[in-house]
């Protein structure tokens, strides 16, 4: 261990802008980034398979009120859903008195229900676009074996589209990653609050935003080897066989 | 009515100034992606791997921050060279970098990335044979490329053009970041002073809509023009 420090002091030594103190803002910024950036997608994607299966049913009343929530999601720039919901959230009545106040008066959870609204309207379209490619023959077999719509649902259409939609999917996931940067505006500091940090403080931007892109780049490619890993497992029937 | 407190003229403005810039980057970002495209399929292997870093660094890295690098970091590159300037041959000369250029010249570079790839598969899908036919008729590569290349590589790229053109429209949002007095902006400056956010972004999100909602339609008669010929589409 004494090793590892003694390396690590050599390697800052002299360093005015890197410092133990500076590469800890930038740890801290990875953890709420990562925090900020799973927690959505995972409550994006709880939302987004109802979301997915009542936006491809046939009644209007159901799909059309989704359409119209993805339609404003996608349409419109994060940022602003982002204000919207920040300086939006003090003016829910009563909001104030009660227990949900000290959380929602971080900027975290604000910018957490943001990017989860946002990307569940996102992964709907993907799921929808997913679901309704399913091969006819399949659900035809299912009818034949005498399932019920429900039961066909979760043996046969999702568990096939789940699979179709994880390219989009994972393009989806880089998004998310790279929009979580906006979480620095409304005062969060993630990894690029780091950087504006520390660039406000040394006034070196190449420093300061290249280390960091340094950092979302490897976050990328770690999520792109991932996805690409997922598909060759998960997709392995729908490659060709030589 | 909706009761704008004296911010409506000057949120008309910011509406103009994200208009001008999603269309003037979107211009840059054609060129630099036609050119990026060419250069991957170009037959010396330094100019493919440039653009392929190139396509690859920038779309593995978030706009802001691409963005806080391109402005922040540029003007103090532009500083250390008008400082040279200055030393070596005593030219007085200062740039300041504005953030409406600073905004074409950044979203114009990031989405030329992605207009990159766009292209280069809509090229690649234009038949070999189309082109050998141009050759034999004896046109120049110029040629070529305006007249049989370009229109039929069009049919392809249109619906991924229209699609980086959507994620364009809304990336100009953050501009307002680095101090651009887009609508964004003023919208959120005016939510501050009045305590009203909804006054004022509801409508700011109502006109990104409505850019959407028009692009998207000039982009299905725009396909149709270029589909002349295949039918059906």
């Amino acid at each position: 261990m004494p090793d590892i420090t003694l390396w690590f002091q050599e390697l800052l030594a002299g360093n005015v802008i890197f410092t133990p103190t500076t590469l800890g803002y930038y740890w801290d910024g990875l953890v709420t980034t990562v925090q900020l950036v799973f927690l959505s997608l995972v409550a994006g994607l709880v939302l987004a398979v109802p979301l997915a299966i009542g936006r491809s049913s046939r009644h209007r009343w159901i799909s059309l009120p989704i359409y119209l929530y993805t339609y404003v999601f996608r349409g419109t720039p994060l940022l602003i859903q982002l204000y919207i919901i920040y300086y939006g959230v003090v003016f829910f009545d009563g909001i104030q008195e009660t227990f949900l106040w000290p959380i929602l008066r971080e900027a975290f959870y604000p910018a957490l229900i943001a990017f989860t609204l946002n990307t569940a309207a996102y992964t709907t379209e993907i799921f929808r676009g997913a679901i309704k490619a399913t091969p006819r023959g399949e659900i035809e077999a299912a009818r034949a074996y005498g399932m019920s719509s429900g039961l066909m649902m979760r043996r046969i259409i999702l568990p096939s589209a789940f699979r179709r939609a994880l390219p989009a999917y994972g393009n989806e996931v880089i998004f998310m990653l790279h929009a979580s940067a906006i979480a620095s505006v409304v005062t969060l500091m993630d990894l690029t609050g780091a950087a504006r940090f520390v660039y406000a403080r040394f006034y070196a931007p190449f420093e300061a935003f290249l280390f960091v892109a340094a950092i979302y780049l490897c976050l990328t490619f770690a999520i792109l080897y991932l996805f690409r890993w997922l598909e060759k497992r998960l997709l392995a029937h729908l490659r060709p066989q030589n | 009515m909706l009761d704008l407190h004296g911010y409506g003229p000057r949120l008309l403005e910011g509406a103009g100034v994200t208009l001008q810039l999603a269309v003037l980057s979107l211009a840059l970002a054609i060129l630099l992606g036609l050119l990026t495209a060419s250069a991957r399929m170009s037959r010396h292997w330094a100019l493919r791997q440039l653009a392929m870093l190139y396509t690859t660094l920038i779309r593995g890295v978030p706009d802001l921050v691409l963005m806080m690098l391109l402005f922040f970091g540029g003007q103090m590159a532009l500083n250390v060279a008008t400082d040279a300037l200055y030393d070596r041959f005593g030219v007085d000369w200062y740039i300041n970098l504005n953030a409406f250029a600073a905004g074409v010249l950044t979203i114009g570079f990031i989405f030329g990335a992605y207009m990159g790839e766009t292209f280069r598969g809509a090229f690649m899908a234009v038949e070999e044979g189309q082109i050998e036919a141009g050759k034999a008729y004896g046109m120049s590569p110029w040629l070529v490329f305006r007249r049989i290349r370009f229109p039929q590589m069009m049919r392809h790229a249109l619906p991924g053009l229209s699609n980086n053109w959507m994620v364009l429209l809304k990336t100009t949002a953050l501009v307002s970041v680095i101090g651009l007095s887009d609508m964004v902006r003023i919208a959120a400056e005016a939510s501050r002073a009045t305590h009203e956010p909804f006054t004022f972004l509801i409508p700011v999100a109502a006109v990104y809509l409505l850019i959407a909602s028009v692009s998207e339609w000039l982009f299905a008669r725009l396909q149709k023009r270029y589909n002349v010929g295949f039918g059906g589409h």
